[in-house]
């Protein structure tokens, strides 16, 4: 069917998603780029402006830039590392029948409809609040000194907070994963003599690799841009500026439009070198 | 050693009993065929053998010791399963010595047993391949190659021929034999397949609806079927089995005479009738025949020199010597 024709017609009816796809990925884009060489502050003269490559040195030679990318990556790490690992012994818990399992599922996918301000704010307020919430009170049955989590371990509470709100959505693709194990293999092994950690690391695990792959991948972009659950429960103090809290400070709190820019461009590389690094580590999983 | 016995083994799926108390006897080194229509528990008895089901009565005795409630893999018997079940992320090497790997065979010992079963099974030169990059007939002989380096007491084979096509099938029947007879290692071989039944098995086991319809040699069934089930179930084309007035006149409610033990003829015989569909092989040809005594068409064999057209109309002389007697109940009178 894919005569010149048809070829060209293709071309010319999916043109008009293209290029607005493009418009809608390059104006931005080029917009930062262009923003990140002047010096523009809204509120104190606006565009005042072209700076060079100030911009970008100002931003890495503050003292908050390089802590914001290793908060960043300590984030991302962590919440992977939980997700995935418990996002694989829920997996094997719910795959395994049991009574009332439709109900079961849908709590555990719960989290993941929560909105991540609100989720933010719950945890915030009913559990890590040093005075009224459930861990405070938890310690305090037990005669401990209530734990300031937010203040005191802010970067574990945070890393538990949305480590909370991805894990659904790992658990549901790497019980789709699990569900899809040929029985028959796993019982092959049973009658090789495997035990069932043997099973586990030599059947599952390298069955799910590709699953968890797709988990790190997906959620990796998503966790390099994690603000909400920042904003509404530290905003930023106690160690947890991320980069992308960090570009929100510049250009909003202390009005640089131009340097926020700059912290975009950062950004945009930070998150491709990650990349870079998963595709190198992870990446062979997905080929088949 | 691999002698096995099943006492009053049945098994149940929740209140649907599948497998109602059974007794059977395989001796050590014997090749031992279930065979039934699709449904009849043969999976599943081969799977309680194996220990993959529990029994919901009964005893498994292997070697004479209970192993009922032994786990699959002290049982010492080795599956080749119908889908293969080669681990998909390993190579041909890895998959044949994962056995002695969970045995904790050292290494140079687990690549003497590999080289040696890749040898017996033809598969050298795949050994560093996945199993995804190989035919049907290579990975299943993976399969049967991860299951001898075990050298297991016996070896299950569920339905392991029915993904291949008619040629490979045919050859892989051969292999498997001659393994066999070269291992002299108990099998138990599950098929629906009665040709593959007939050729293979010492022992065959014929299954119907979880139950043990008989069990005897290839020609032990072929000859003296003690019911019309089994009668139907074993030889190809199927035993014509009639009822009615020409049965009654044998002292039987049904009679079975096989196709090649009819007489086909133009002039005189018993049975008058008109020839139907005819099916030529070659080297024999298969008629159905409308007989006016009967309301079913019989299917007879004639040599293939035999020709008659659509319609012609014939006689029929069963060889009496030859036929098979039943009661009302389908069981067979000597
Ligand atoms: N896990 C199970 N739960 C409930 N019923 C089952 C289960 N496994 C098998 N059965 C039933 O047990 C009966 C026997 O099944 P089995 O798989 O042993 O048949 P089979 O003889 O191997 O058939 P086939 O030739 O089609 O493979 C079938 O009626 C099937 O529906
Ligand atoms: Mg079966």
């Amino acid at each position: 069917m894919a005569t010149q024709h048809s070829r060209s017609a293709a071309r010319l009816m999916m043109a008009p998603a293209v290029i607005l796809l493009l418009g809608w990925m390059l104006l931005p884009l080029t917009m930062t780029l262009v923003l990140s060489f002047k010096k523009y502050l809204p509120l104190r003269g606006g565009d005042l402006g072209w700076v060079g490559f100030d911009n970008y040195v100002r931003f890495v030679s503050s003292s908050a830039f390089w802590p914001a990318v290793t908060t960043t990556l300590i984030v991302v790490g962590g919440v992977l590392i939980i997700t995935v690992a418990l996002g694989v012994l829920l997996a094997l818990l719910l795959d395994q029948p049991m009574w009332g399992q439709g109900i079961v599922r849908i709590l555990v996918i719960a989290p993941f409809f929560v909105m991540p301000t609100v989720s933010g704010l719950v945890w915030k307020n009913m559990f890590m609040d040093p005075v009224n919430g459930f861990f405070a009170h938890l310690s305090k049955a037990f005669g401990a000194e209530p734990i300031q989590w937010l203040s005191q371990a802010s970067l574990p509470s945070l890393i538990m907070i949305i480590s909370w709100q991805w894990l659904p959505f790992a658990t549901l693709i790497l019980l789709t994963a699990i569900q899809s194990l040929d029985s028959e293999q796993v019982e092959a092994a049973e009658m090789d003599g495997a035990g069932a950690i043997s099973r586990f690391r030599f059947i599952v695990l390298p069955h799910l690799a590709r699953a968890m792959t797709v988990v790190v991948l997906i959620q990796t972009i998503f966790l390099l841009s994690v603000f909400a659950e920042i904003f509404v429960t530290t905003a930023g103090a106690f160690g947890t500026k991320t980069l992308t809290y960090l570009i929100f400070q510049r250009v909003l709190e202390s009005q640089n439009v131009g340097l926020g820019s700059a912290g975009g461009v950062y950004a945009i590389i930070l998150a491709n070198l990650v990349a870079l690094f998963l595709m190198r580590v992870v990446g062979k999983n997905l080929d088949a | 050693m691999g002698q096995i016995h099943l006492d009053k083994v049945s098994k149940c799926f929740g209140d649907v009993e599948v497998i109602p108390p059974l007794d059977l006897e395989i001796e050590d080194g014997e090749f031992v065929v279930f065979v039934g229509p699709s449904g009849c528990g043969k999976s599943t008895l081969l799977r309680l053998i194996a220990g993959l089901e529990d029994v919901s009565g009964g005893q498994v005795l292997i070697d004479g010791h209970d192993a009922t409630t032994i786990s699959p893999a002290k049982r010492g018997l080795a599956m080749v399963f119908q889908s293969y079940a080669l681990y998909p992320h390993m190579s041909v090497r890895k998959n044949i010595a994962f056995p002695l790997r969970m045995a904790g065979l050292d290494k140079t010992e687990q690549d003497k047993r590999v080289v040696q079963a890749a040898d017996v099974l033809n598969l050298t030169d795949y050994l560093d391949r996945r199993p995804g990059q190989l035919s049907g007939g290579q990975r299943q002989r993976v399969a049967i190659g991860r299951a001898i380096v075990r050298e297991p007491a016996a070896f299950l084979f569920d339905e392991p021929l029915s993904n291949l096509d008619a040629a490979l099938r045919v050859g892989m029947r051969l292999e498997i034999s001659e393994l066999h007879k070269r291992l002299a290692t108990t099998m138990i071989y599950v098929t629906h397949d009665q040709v593959e039944a007939m050729t293979m098995a010492d022992k065959i086991v014929v299954l119907n609806a979880g139950v043990v319809e008989q069990v005897g040699s290839p020609l032990e069934l072929y000859h003296q079927p003690c019911n019309t089930f089994v009668a139907g179930f074993i030889g190809s084309p199927k035993m014509n089995l009639v009822q009615g007035e020409e049965a009654a006149s044998y002292n039987a409610t049904t009679i079975g005479i096989r196709p090649e033990h009819v007489m086909i003829s133009k002039d005189n015989g018993l049975w008058k009738g008109t020839v139907g569909v005819s099916e030529h092989l070659g080297s024999d040809t298969f008629f159905h025949v409308k007989c006016d005594a009967f309301s079913a068409p019989l299917t007879v064999r004639a040599s293939g020199a035999v020709e008659l057209d659509y319609g012609a109309s014939v006689f029929l002389s069963p060889d009496t010597s030859k036929l098979h007697r039943f009661d009302q109940t389908g069981q067979r009178l000597s």
